[in-house]
């Protein structure tokens, strides 16, 4: 069965050529030995009839050999030690803002707290308080009244902007019928 | 019966010291070594090896057991590897930019950062196979060395190397095929086959 599938391989050069690709996916699968049955099976047929997916095979065999000879290294024996040193600065570190995600956001709600703190010291004035309101309305009279540029009348006569304005309307002559006598 | 790390964790997490202890002395090595392999500097290798344990000491409290400890570990360490290898790399460069500038200036001589003309002493060393080993693995792009270190020296699934690498199971065989074909060329003296010379070069 085996030979049979071999021979079809090797006559049907465009079958190997796709295997080959498909190599890619499956040999270090193959050469761990992880490979499910039926593939380990298509995989071997395909190595005997295809030298350059043996000699591939072969070779990667031989680098997972090689790699064993590397040799395992040892910590430093201060590793420990000083991994314990810096567990150990660890709470400290921490402290009091431990239990926040970040020290940016420590900053953030100590600048919240402090800010909510200042505004609710500073006084307020408010309208619906009658005698403030009226203190409120008298000095702002006051401010209005003693504005210098209104005492001054040449000022005023000679304010481009003034001259803008639209004309007021006139009065009604007395005699003319309008819209709201007539009505 | 021995507890598994999962259950050694939770006790970790549970307040025993003891348990933390028991991890520690079981992961060290092969944490040391896999470091060490992916960034070539012991020093460097060893304080990301307890930068690792740092981390999974202070997650104690959070630890859920939704994957494999070893998974979650080697997560912690392969992010910190390639963190620390592209870091490296960066810097280099910025030397290599740096000394440019200076080329052709009798005073100033070109930092050599690659090693392109080793000394005697420098190709004797290089001759000895764990030597040839170490340089031809750290010459992998990064992600096909942790990969090859993980499947052949951490014997991890090939579900949790994918998951560690945060890539496909599909994409993983090809980035090991990948990385052992480039390890078969650059190890061409130690494999010594026919095909290396014939099919691969």
């Amino acid at each position: 069965m085996r030979a049979e599938g071999n021979e079809a391989q090797m006559s049907d050069p465009e079958r190997t050529t796709n295997y080959c690709a498909a190599m890619e996916a499956k040999l270090v699968e193959y050469l761990d030995g992880r490979a499910k049955p039926i593939e380990r099976r298509a995989i071997e047929e395909h190595l005997a009839g295809c030298s350059a997916c043996r000699n591939r095979a072969e070779d990667f065999r031989a680098v997972l050999g090689a790699l064993d000879d590397l040799p395992m290294i040892s910590p430093s024996p201060a590793f420990d030690a000083s991994l314990r040193a810096r567990i150990a600065a660890e709470p400290a570190r921490r402290g009091l803002w431990g239990w926040l995600p970040s020290p940016r956001l420590a900053f953030a709600v100590t600048a919240l707290v402090a800010m909510s703190i200042w505004m609710a010291s500073m006084p307020r004035i408010t309208t619906n308080d009658p005698a403030m309101s009226g203190v409120a309305g008298e000095a702002d009279f006051r401010m209005i009244r003693d504005l210098p540029v209104l005492e001054n009348y040449e000022v005023l006569s000679t304010f481009d902007a003034l001259s803008e304005l639209p004309a007021p309307p006139t009065a009604a002559v007395p005699g003319e019928v309008t819209n709201e006598t007539r009505e | 019966m021995a507890r598994t790390d999962v259950q050694l964790m939770l006790d970790v997490k549970a307040g025993d010291e003891q348990s933390f202890e028991l991890l520690l002395r079981k992961y060290r090595t092969p944490l040391v070594n896999f470091l060490y392999r992916m960034v070539r500097d012991l020093a460097v290798a060893e304080d990301l090896a307890q930068e690792v344990f740092l981390r999974v000491y202070r997650a104690r409290k959070e630890y859920a057991p939704s994957a494999k400890f070893t998974t979650w570990m080697f997560r912690i360490a392969t992010n910190l590897a390639l963190n620390s290898v592209r870091d490296n790399r960066y810097r280099r460069m910025e030397i290599s930019m740096d000394h440019a500038v200076d080329a052709g200036d009798d005073d100033h001589p070109v930092m050599e950062v690659s090693d392109r003309t080793p000394s005697v002493e420098q190709q004797l060393v290089a001759r000895s196979r764990s030597e040839l080993i170490l340089r031809a693995i750290h010459a992998l792009p990064e992600k096909q060395r942790a990969a090859v270190l993980l499947h052949k020296y951490q014997e991890l699934d090939y579900d949790e190397i994918a998951r560690i690498l945060e890539c496909s199971e599909s994409a993983l065989k090809s980035l090991l095929f990948r990385a052992y074909e480039t390890l078969r060329l650059e190890l061409a003296p130690l494999v010594n086959s026919v095909g290396v010379s014939s099919d691969a070069r």
